[in-house]
């Protein structure tokens, strides 16, 4: 048993096929593992967030509900959603025993999922905030201070955050690594089979070449996994229910600006004054 | 690749005396158990080392899987361990279902079908030469088809319904039987199930590793034959390269209850055109309630070739298929036929 299952080519050459599918229940298990252990963390151990400054003064002009999400954002987010719970199961079914058709499905949702990521790649370089989703230096400081301070060490208080949390930053970093991953390794992929949209070219690359991007899509693919687990248990959660509620609705209230953002690093603005400005 | 050697290599083997001892060995060993029927495909299996299981049970000590008697209605039950010579000359059979006599018949040589047996007719796996050569082929659990690419030989492979794999299934009694309605009966130590024949095989979209839906732990142990199609017209045709004995190319199995010259019920089944058996529905819709005459035959024939996809090698397939329909509706072999 290992990670990677190898197979002779007709050339003689020992290449890599894909993955193991036992890798299917690690990632499974290591996600829900992570949300029990999370879980009673949050339950029993968890301190109260604190802020550094004391609470935020609100501009005058800070409305009642805060713009946090376009109509383009969610719609992005959600038709991703959609895709990715389509192939994460059109994938995986079959290989823990449901039978089905699910080639067919899967490469057409891939599709989806490849056309809504170039989508929000383009959205979000020229028509968003591009750098507010990546980690920036106050994000790491603030980070180091709030483990220490976890760990119960002494550590200025962290300040509040920008538009988004820090581990949402970092969610974002490792869905866009595996995300890339497996769409790109995946668009590759529809030249193996047959679609109505070009030919099929099993020889587009070479057998190891194959193989590596058969074990990079099978790894992200079970990687996703755990990864979604976590994302829709912390959808969930009481404390957070509020930035899943503005996935939806496109805003937040303005208590809940005040309390976890900082109007120096995000200033807010009304939703319908934000859909004009995109 | 595959290495052909003249003894077995070892396994342990198991000779249950019953279906139950033989349902009870394969929930123990799973997906380790290889279940032996007649050997002609097993054998090639095990000897050229490609499939490698632990454990062999032999299912030719239970005597419940064989014979034929009466099934309910006016139909039979076929034991699953009944040889193809059995199906082939028993009276019933030739009298009521010829449609199956004739595609047993069909199958290989006189001593294999001494041998073999007609579960394992419907239950043998595929004969591409990729495949069973050991390449890790999509079958094989790999993630490729060596036959479906630029350079393959592949002229005995698919033109319909292929999904990564383009390997078709080899069986002649496979499209009689889809075509008299017959219903397979599968035994698990969870208990029995019966499928249709038309369901009882699967293509490379649903299960790429599998040719039927038999499972780890499952057993064929018998088919039924409804008395639905007993003394309806019949016919079978299977083009293979050599007439002694072969695999087919193409074969057809159709049933047809006919007033007059007017079609009033048609079954029709092609095998070798995919990994499964294909019935041909549309063409059975739009035959119905016509008249059997070269019209009509050539419709069908033109209907039931749509959707063809042929590989490098195997277009021929696509006239072949549509000339063995034309011959079908009308019930004869008519060499004239333009393709």
């Amino acid at each position: 048993m290992g990670i990677v299952e190898w197979a002779k080519s007709p050339w003689g050459q020992d290449v890599p096929i894909h993955i193991f599918w036992y890798l299917i229940w690690v990632s499974a298990i290591a996600g829900l593992g992570f949300l029990v252990v999370h879980a009673i963390w949050a339950r029993y151990f968890a301190k109260e967030e604190q802020f550094a400054d004391g609470p935020a003064i609100p501009p005058k002009s800070l409305p009642e509900r805060v713009a946090r999400h376009s109509f383009a954002a969610r719609a992005f987010h959600w038709v991703m959603a959609a895709a990715m719970f389509v192939l994460l199961f059109t994938a995986f079914l079959p290989k823990v025993g449901y039978r089905f058709a699910w080639v067919e499905i899967h490469w057409i949702a891939g599709i989806v999922l490849i056309a809504s990521i170039l989508f929000h790649i383009i959205h979000a370089t020229f028509f968003m905030d591009f750098w507010s989703i990546w980690p920036d230096k106050q994000d790491r400081a603030d980070a180091v201070n709030r483990l220490k301070l976890m760990l119960g060490k002494s550590a200025p208080l962290p300040r509040r955050f920008a538009k988004y949390p820090f581990e949402n930053k970092m969610y974002h970093l490792i869905i866009v690594l595996t995300g890339l991953s497996v769409a790109i390794t995946g668009g590759f992929m529809i030249f193996r089979v047959r679609t109505p949209m070009f030919g099929r070219n099993p020889y587009l690359f070479g057998e190891m070449t194959w193989g590596m991007m058969y074990v990079l899509h099978g790894l992200a693919g079970v990687g996703l996994i755990a990864l979604i687990m976590a994302h829709v248990y912390f959808a969930i959660r009481p404390e957070k229910i509020e930035m899943t509620k503005s996935m939806i609705f496109g805003d937040m209230s303005r208590e809940h600006y005040l309390e976890h953002h900082d109007p120096a690093r995000w200033a807010p603005v009304p939703l319908a004054k934000a859909e004009s400005a995109e | 690749m595959a290495i052909i050697r003249d003894i077995m290599p070892a396994f342990e083997l198991f000779q249950p005396a019953t279906t139950e001892d033989a349902l009870n060995l394969l929930d123990q060993y799973g997906a380790k158990a290889w279940v032996l029927a007649g050997g002609l495909d097993s054998f090639d299996w095990l000897k050229d080392r490609i499939k490698r299981p632990e454990v062999v049970v032999d299912l030719s000590q239970i005597k419940e899987l064989k014979g034929i008697k009466p099934y309910e209605g006016g139909g039979l039950e076929i034991g699953a361990m009944t040889t193809l010579t059995e199906v082939v000359n028993h009276p019933v059979v030739k009298e009521k279902f010829a449609l199956l006599a004739e595609g047993a018949e069909s199958a290989a040589s006189p001593q294999i079908r001494n041998q073999g047996t007609l579960g394992g007719n419907v239950s043998q796996d595929a004969r591409c030469w990729y495949y069973r050569g050991g390449w890790k082929c999509y079958r094989a659990g790999g993630n490729i088809c060596f036959a479906d690419t630029p350079t393959a030989i592949n002229r005995e492979h698919a033109i319909l319904d292929a999904d990564r794999c383009v390997a078709v299934n080899p069986s002649d009694s496979a499209p009689a039987l889809i075509a008299l309605e017959a219903k397979m009966v599968i035994k698990s130590k969870a208990g029995e199930r019966v499928v249709e024949a038309e369901d009882y095989f699967i293509g490379p979209s649903i299960d790429i590793t599998r040719m039927t839906v038999l499972q780890p732990g499952e057993l064929l142990t018998a088919i039924r034959i409804p008395a639905t199609w007993a003394g309806a017209h019949f016919y079978f045709e299977k083009i293979r390269d050599r007439q002694v004995w072969d695999f087919p190319l193409v074969n057809i199995a159709a049933a047809t209850v006919l007033t007059g010259d007017k079609i009033e019920k048609t079954r029709m089944v092609v095998n070798g055109v995919a990994a499964h058996p294909v019935r041909l529905k549309a063409v059975e819709a739009q035959v119905t309630g016509k008249n059997r005459d070269a019209a009509t035959a050539e419709a069908a024939g033109q209907l039931a070739v749509q959707g063809a996809q042929p590989l490098r090698y195997n277009a021929y397939k696509v006239p072949l298929m549509r000339n063995l329909v034309k011959r079908a509706i009308r019930g004869v072999e008519e060499p004239t036929w333009a393709s």
